[in-house]
């Protein structure tokens, strides 16, 4: 039995899954696979009061922020990881540019308790972390309580259940069974947590393929409505394996968004007049795209699954 | 960092190089390590390669670490900080060893850091205009349940000031006795402060002191740099400057100074 294909462009899969006022995770893996190619992708769509869930984000956060899409972030860090701030999020929240944002500060921990309790379907979790720290008297997903089962103080991190997950990853199947390796971050919860998962993919395989490591397979294609192939759809973030951090490119951001009318032109540049992803490829350049690619390869071991 | 030039043409090495050192003897041989990026990272590898070959280093996106980088690394994420990893688990899977109390040495930044020890990452203040900043990351995380937090920041009135104006990332509160009141668990919390100009560690009752100050830097200096009142150890130390072993790991990995300007 051969299961319907999931795939479709970029394009079709936001336009058909991610309507204004969703809350959308992205970034799961920290620095490593963020989902710029679907951010810009919502970008063009034109799409209003998202809700941006994530740990870090890196600079993709800042854009969309930028760029109007957004009116309430929860996350840890939103920034640029490499370079420092992030200017669009600053204007935002200090002075409601282009639009005022609400800020829902989480640490990196309540983070990613939030999504495991979306992920095991309770309503919350506890923790120690947060305790005394002024995140716990602003998040009101962060609630003290007293232990049941001891004398302590604990915090209750509320579940968090985002509308989709976009999710990049090395590999992937047509129904969205994928492989990810490197840097996990919360994608394993974060794919569980949410309503839809969005699977963008650097390369699709035939099922035989994940099958053939399923301690791989950290998505399970049942929970993913749409399959995105998208080679490179993660730049300027790293892909291991795939694709170098472009280390260049979060500098350049963070000195060409200073300026609101600086950030409206980069915005312009690569994304706005940006039909799609192969373009954006091409607009990098050859040399920079050539430095980018994998020097080394570097394979694991086969894992023998025979008996 | 015109100074830290001087400082390098007169003393052969930067205040960032200086950090590094200090900030890897922190580190002791056999711990377990949550290490971040920029001074840490560094501060992470010559600790491996000098006095403590058995550490162990986690990271925020789940990788643990026996052997670090031989790449200079601008994330936790970057592509060499995966490749040889022992182990690329989850996030939940390094926090659950923080919140167990295993890991023994956490280090931070932080736009401020006050008398207490309490980190803000979150509101900056300046020109009498608040500023957001990125936030906790793991921050808060770290400084809450790691056994010993480490603090790393350049020394300045601004950023040592009496009271945080936002308390991102825990310290001692308002004194002795706050964390256990707070519910934090008892063996953990700050431990010390490495500034451009000392080491500041912490009494009993929960506030800072100048532990040791740094070659060619006076104690008028850097209470004159910090906010508050900043009290003075009996026994004062002088920083003792990086070795030529921890100079060689910091310049093999990071050749440009472009952590350690």
């Amino acid at each position: 039995m051969t299961a319907e294909s999931k795939l479709l462009t970029m394009r079709d899969a936001i336009a058909r899954h991610v309507p204004s006022g969703s809350m959308v995770l992205l970034g799961a893996q920290l620095e490593q696979m963020i989902p710029f190619a679907a951010g810009h992708e919502l970008i063009r769509q034109s799409r209003r009061d998202l809700t941006l869930v994530g740990p870090i984000s890196d600079i993709l956060f800042d854009q969309l922020i930028g760029a109007g899409c957004v009116s309430r972030v929860m996350a840890a860090w939103v920034g640029n990881v490499s370079a420092g701030v992030g200017y669009c999020f600053r204007r935002a929240v200090e002075r409601s540019i282009p639009r005022r944002l609400e800020v829902v500060d989480y640490s990196n921990f309540t983070m990613a308790l939030a999504l495991h309790a979306g992920a095991l379907g309770v309503p919350f979790l506890p923790t120690y972390a947060t305790l005394g720290s002024d995140l716990l008297k602003k998040n009101g997903n962060l609630r003290e309580f007293s232990s049941p089962v001891s004398e302590e103080k604990l915090v209750a991190v509320r579940a968090l259940r985002p509308d989709v997950a976009i999710l990049h990853v090395q590999r992937s199947d047509a129904q969205g069974n994928a492989h990810i390796w490197g840097s996990l971050g919360v994608a394993v919860d974060g794919a569980r947590a949410a309503r839809k998962v969005i699977v963008v993919a650097e390369e699709i395989v035939e099922p035989s393929v994940i099958a053939s490591d399923p301690n791989h397979t950290l998505i399970p294609g049942f929970l993913v409505a749409a399959v995105v192939h998208e080679p490179g759809g993660a730049h300027p973030s790293p892909v291991q394996g795939y694709c170098g951090r472009d280390h260049a490119f979060f500098t350049e951001y963070h000195e060409r968004t200073r300026r609101l009318e600086d950030f409206e032109g980069w915005l312009a540049r690569w994304v706005v007049q940006v039909t799609d992803r192969t373009e954006y490829w091409k607009h990098l350049g050859v040399a920079r795209v050539q430095a980018l690619a994998v020097k080394e390869h570097a394979f694991s071991a086969p894992a023998d699954f025979g008996y | 960092m015109a100074r830290s030039e001087a400082n390098l043409a007169a003393r052969g090495y930067t205040f960032g190089e200086l950090m590094v050192a200090a900030a890897a003897r922190e580190i002791g041989d056999g711990e377990l390590v949550f290490v971040g990026v920029r001074l840490p990272m560094l501060a992470f590898v010559v600790a491996r390669r000098t006095h403590a070959p058995r550490a162990v280093g986690l990271f925020e996106n789940g990788v643990l670490r026996e052997t670090p980088s031989t790449e200079l690394l601008y994330t936790m994420g970057d592509p060499p900080n995966l490749r040889g990893a022992t182990q690329c688990g989850a996030m939940l899977d390094v926090m659950g060893l923080l919140q167990q109390g295993r890991v023994d040495v956490g280090f931070l930044g932080a736009a401020e850091v006050d008398r207490f020890g309490n980190l803000n990452t979150t509101w900056g203040y300046r020109n009498k205009e608040r500023q957001r900043l990125p936030g906790s990351g793991g921050a808060c995380d770290i400084a809450c349940l790691a056994r010993r937090t480490i603090v790393l920041l350049a020394h300045d009135r601004a950023r040592l000031c009496d009271r945080v104006g936002h308390i991102t990332s825990p310290g001692f509160g308002n004194g002795e006795g706050w964390r256990r009141a707070q519910g934090l668990p008892p063996a953990s919390g700050p431990s010390a402060i490495i500034t451009t100009l000392g080491v500041l560690r912490f009494g009993h009752d929960g506030e800072a002191f100048l532990a040791a100050v740094h070659p060619g830097i006076s104690v008028v200096e850097v209470l004159a740099n910090t906010g508050w009142t900043l009290r003075v150890a009996d026994e004062l130390m002088e920083t003792e400057p990086p070795s030529d072993a921890e100079l060689s790991v910091m310049r093999e990995l990071d050749p440009n100074r472009f952590w350690t300007r």
